[in-house]
């Protein structure tokens, strides 16, 4: 699936987006960034209320398509600065990290 | 090939946040190199690791990185406190990070382990007071 047609679909939030053309064909939800970096895979969408620069590091390693902020996750100018440089697309939802992975897993895994 | 391609890197250690700058810069050489997604991958959370860990607990250090057909030599040297219990800072989910290093989702004892998990060869030398020294090295 497009992340532009992900994206249109959960209603998200653009706050940096360089290439919403890209794939996505999984998703991870997770705060934790150590435990995050060995699971998030290349082409995954990734929520998370973690809104620190480091989160656009670990984004970065692991070549996900995006981040989405969940739970309405205040955003720093530093870290959409950092975003724009490494090309890492962010976007943001009021929701829940359970609401917005659930409605993720609804459009991605359905048959 | 048959060359050993040699950077060198200062890890700088009081901005946290430009932790990962060394690792994206491998990162990056590996891809134009042509090196596997998955070796890609490996290097690149066991520098990146090793990397937040000379941040948080060492104020710095230097990253040695070799790269050759073979495989993918990282030395992390740093001149901190050193490590006490090295079998105990081994071991998952074993941290002494401060509260504020927790609260930017690091901190969780996954670190060492990981760096671990990702390598085929791991190697961590540490002397309280004098510093510490990793050896990573990943096979292609």
């Amino acid at each position: 699936m497009k992340l532009r047609d992900l994206s249109a679909y959960l209603q998200l939030e653009p706050i940096q987006v360089s290439d919403d053309a890209r794939d996505v064909v999984g998703a991870y939800t997770g705060d934790l960034l150590s435990w995050v970096m060995t699971r998030l895979e290349a082409d995954f969408a990734w929520v998370t209320i973690m809104n620190n620069v480091n989160v656009i590091a670990v984004a970065a390693l692991a070549d996900a398509s995006c981040v989405i902020f969940s739970e309405n996750a205040e955003i720093s100018a530093d870290v959409i600065e950092k975003a724009k440089a490494q090309n890492i697309n962010l976007y943001r939802t009021v929701k829940s990290s359970f609401e917005i992975s659930y409605m993720i897993g609804k459009v991605l895994y359905a048959e | 090939m048959g060359e050993i391609l040699k950077l060198h890197f200062d890890v700088d250690g009081d901005d946290f946040t430009s932790a990962g700058e060394a690792s994206a810069e491998v990162k990056k050489k590996l891809r134009l190199l042509g090196y596997s997604p998955e070796t890609v991958r490996r290097v690149s959370i066991a520098m990146y690791e090793g990397e937040i860990n000379m941040v948080i607990h060492a104020g710095g250090g230097v990253a040695d990185v070799e790269i050759s057909e073979d495989c993918i030599k990282i030395v992390l040297e740093d001149h901190g406190p050193g490590i006490e219990n090295i079998e105990l800072a081994m071991s998952e989910g074993y941290s002494t990070a401060a509260d504020a290093v927790r609260s930017l989702g690091f901190g969780a004892g996954m670190g060492i382990p990981n760096m671990k998990r990702y390598t085929d060869s791991f190697n961590l030398e540490s002397t309280v007071g004098v510093g510490t020294k990793v050896t990573l090295v990943i096979n292609t």
